[in-house]
């Protein structure tokens, strides 16, 4: 069996590149896929302790969070494409309509 | 080195890969597609760690639903053809420096792997995963109630059924309502009437949208 | 899940039917029928707080569900904030009536959103494991980002909506981890078990970051100090209902899940926390009075401020007594009350869709509808905390909370800050009394002035008589007070 520690440092890996991406990029859309990416070392980090425990709680969760991650991500397109229809750009710093 | 430990190395250094490229792609496709092989990937990591069920649904989820929303997007606005000095904020020296130091500490932390183990029972480690709990009511009499805990080893896509449908049906309930918020929520913001509103109709407001277009065209040509 | 369950969670139940029925209401043909989307909305919150004033007598003697994992709670604590949510929704709808009948925005969806985030609100707040927390809080969430951006044709509002999304997704992400930290510290996901787990482990990195990273997302919506940066600009770009919204129904839902998870679950973790966030509560006070003092829009200002209020707030959560606790239950209540009351007037002002926003549409207000401004005054004065209003009782228990758990430093920052933040309210009573006014007309509806009307009502008589509130406030918080084992009277 593979420890426990190794699927939880592959997903700190893979949430901090997430991290590195939602704040280096300026394109919202890369900026949402970033967070997908943070989302899913979530998923891997319950899963590893939920194989830890034997409880199935952990996994139970993994399902809300993508539920809720694909929920997210329809409105937050939606919300992209509505500001692309005003803007014609989605890089988040040009939206300085108002002071940051 | 048995299947399990190389198939993790690979596979996981493939999702690594894979998700420094979706960070790192100037293309928005291009980094849709490498998210999809992390979402891939990481379903692959799932079903190493025996969660055959929660792997399918990622799959389904989100390189099937998810992947396609962003895809979808990234077609419809036409964003692949952006200057190279625009892809990145200014910010990106910081960026990648809080990344590393957020890996860090977190490496640190679970690496010296102090977890609170509440089952160290060797039987139970041994069986899958998969518990169902099952209340049972003792009407001897009285009318107590006692809720017996019962382990069984089951299929991993059932003791998920069991759990979903029994402890967290209300959880499970809301979820829908979520899906209904965000149906609701991508219908009502990103929707465009399909009787145009005045403004859209007005030649100020087509003037503008023809400019933004020209500046869209030149941005692909240059 | 069994019928004594179901009295755990029929005021959700009815809200969430409620919600759903809304919109059904334009398949029949009421599209354009204003006025019934804002009584029906009314309707069914009186229904939901009846059925919630109902259950908290069904289940006086055992708050929490038994099956359902545990994960539901029906204290004192949980419908004491479900009546403040639901009462400032309905205020809410109120605001929204004339706001949304001068745009061609659907209103039946605007009022279901509303609905629905109420439903996230109380799921939330009763939750007792942080999955059903989390789900309400995103439910939440996710209905403010579409309200936020609910005036779709305003570039203002779409960038709102968008910059509260992305800091949203990215703060809800930040706390689902520190979730699973702590979930593979304690091995549990129940706020009872978390807190029985932890008087017994000692304490680790991993927990540690765990509960910064959750304490972060909180710290989010609440909109406290480092992640405070999307509050002034959404606040600004908002529909002005939605403005209201959020900063009182959702800021007081992140104080109560805030209060219910470090009593609940953490308070055997106090050391190691209660100095970060108070930090974090001293740079919210501080940074939020001052820039509050440079702003020219009252919608930021109010903003600024409300980052402040959040930083009092956490007082009472730092400290971890009953009086902390009482203080953040009462706290909460007189915010938003005295919120509710200055967005109603600032919707008075409007003339179009983002009127009455600058300081100077204030101007001679005291002439132009005296009664109002007079109003406005108090609750100015209730924000700043100034004994005759209910602010002075909130702020009196928390900043006695704090100096009760040896935060003395904190409280003495907490009352200077109050000091300089009564400089801006001023500045508005200064605008309202002391100015010229201009030509511009004031709407003032009547929708808002029942609105105002009951927020002044309430704002006065529970500053000068707050011993009803006040045993409330102890009776709603004796549950969480017992499990969170407070000794009363002795800093800890």
């Amino acid at each position: 069996m593979i420890p426990t520690h190794w699927f939880l440092i592959l997903s700190a890996i893979l949430f901090a590149i997430g991290v590195c991406g939602v704040l280096t990029r300026k394109n919202g859309i890369t900026i949402f896929m970033s967070i997908e990416l943070m989302v899913n070392a979530v998923n891997l980090t319950f899963l590893a302790y939920a194989r830890q425990f034997h409880q199935i709680h952990g996994l139970i969760f993994v399902f809300f969070v993508m539920a809720i991650a694909a929920a997210e991500a329809a409105v937050g397109l939606a919300i992209f494409i509505s500001l692309f229809h005003h803007r014609a750009t989605i890089d988040v710093d040009e939206a300085n309509l108002m002071r940051w | 080195m048995n299947a399990a430990f190389l198939v993790f190395f690979v596979v996981g250094t493939i999702a690594v890969a894979s998700s420094i490229l979706v960070v790192a792609m100037r293309n928005p496709v291009h980094s849709a597609l490498f998210l999809l092989l992390t979402f891939l990937c990481v379903a692959i990591l799932f079903v190493v760690k025996d969660a055959e069920f929660v792997a399918a649904v990622q799959v389904l989820v989100y390189a099937g639903g998810i992947m396609v929303l962003f895809l979808f997007v990234v077609m419809l606005i036409n964003v692949r053809h952006l200057p190279d000095d625009r892809t990145l904020s200014r910010f990106w020296k910081g960026g990648v420096g809080v990344g590393l130091a957020i890996f860090l500490l977190l490496a640190t932390v679970v690496r010296t792997g102090t977890y609170h183990d509440q089952n160290p029972n060797k039987k139970l480690l041994r069986s899958t995963a998969s518990h169902r709990v099952r209340k049972v009511t003792n009407p001897d009499g009285s009318v107590t109630r006692k809720r017996v805990v019962r382990h069984r080893t089951v299929g991993n896509s059932e003791a998920v059924g069991m759990a979903l449908y029994q402890d967290y049906l209300v959880p499970f309930e809301v979820a829908s309502l979520f899906l209904l918020v965000a149906m609701i929520g991508a219908i009502v913001i990103g929707k465009r009437e399909l009787s145009a509103p005045e403004e859209e109709t007005s030649p100020d407001f087509i003037l503008k949208r023809m400019e933004t277009e020209k500046d869209v065209k030149e941005a692909m040509s240059a | 899940m069994t019928w004594n369950d179901v009295v755990f969670l029929l005021p959700e139940i009815i809200i969430s039917i409620g919600a759903s029925l809304l919109l059904l209401a334009p398949v029949v043909g009421w599209r354009q029928r204003e006025t019934s989307a804002k009584w029906s909305m009314l309707i069914l919150l009186g229904i939901t707080a009846l059925t919630v004033i109902g259950c908290s007598y069904w289940v006086q003697e055992i708050p929490q569900s038994r099956s359902l994992a545990g994960m539901f709670a029906l204290d004192g604590f949980a419908i004491f904030f479900k009546l403040i949510f639901i009462t400032a929704i309905a205020m809410i709808t109120l605001l929204s009536d004339d706001f949304l009948r001068e745009s061609r925005y659907s209103v039946w969806e605007y009022y279901s959103l509303l609905g629905f985030a109420l439903c996230g609100m109380m799921f939330m707040v009763s939750g007792m494991s942080l999955i059903s927390i989390y789900i309400g809080l995103e439910l939440m969430s996710l209905s403010s980002y579409i309200l936020a951006g609910f005036f779709k044709n305003e570039e203002k509002s779409t960038e709102a909506a968008m910059k509260y999304f992305v800091l949203g997704a990215v703060s809800s992400g930040i706390l689902l981890y520190g979730i699973s930290l702590i979930y593979g510290v304690c091995g549990s996901l129940n706020l009872l078990d978390i807190g029985r787990a932890l008087s017994t482990i000692i304490t680790n990195d991993a927990l540690m970051f765990g509960v910064m990273l959750l304490g972060a997302g909180l710290c989010f919506k609440m909109a406290a100090v480092p992640f405070h940066v999307w509050t002034p600009d959404v606040y600004e770009g908002a529909p002005t209902p939605i403005t209201a919204f959020l900063s009182t129904a959702s800021k007081a839902a992140a104080f109560s899940i805030f209060a219910r998870i470090f009593y609940l679950a953490l308070h055997d973790f106090q050391l190691d926390w209660s100095n970060v966030l108070a930090t974090i509560s001293a740079l919210s006070m501080v940074l939020g009075n001052l820039a509050a003092i440079t702003q020219d829009n009252v919608k930021r200002m109010l903003a600024y401020s409300s980052i402040a209020h959040a930083g009092y707030a956490l007082l009472g959560i730092i400290s971890l007594n009953s009086l902390g606790l009482r203080g953040v239950l009462i706290y909460s209540l007189v915010y938003v009350f005295a919120n509710l009351g200055i967005w109603a007037t600032v919707l008075m002002l409007r003339r179009h869709e983002y009127g009455g926003e600058r300081v100077d549409d204030f101007e001679g207000l005291s002439r132009r509808a005296p009664f109002w401004a007079f109003a406005m005054v108090i609750f100015l004065l209730s924000l700043g905390g100034i004994p005759p209003t209910a602010g002075f009782i909130g702020k009196y228990f928390l900043f006695a909370a704090a100096i009760q758990a040896g935060f003395g430093w904190l409280a003495i920052l907490a009352v200077l800050m109050s000091a300089v933040s009564m400089f801006y309210y001023l500045r508005l009573v200064v605008a309202m009394y002391l100015r010229e006014g201009r030509e511009a007309d004031v709407a003032i509806t009547r929708p808002l002035q029942i609105v105002a009307a009951t927020c002044l009502i309430i704002t006065l008589l529970l500053g000068i008589y707050p011993t009803p509130l006040i045993n409330q406030a102890t009776e709603s918080s004796r549950w969480i007070g017992a499990r969170a084992a407070i000794i009363p009277h002795a800093g800890r």
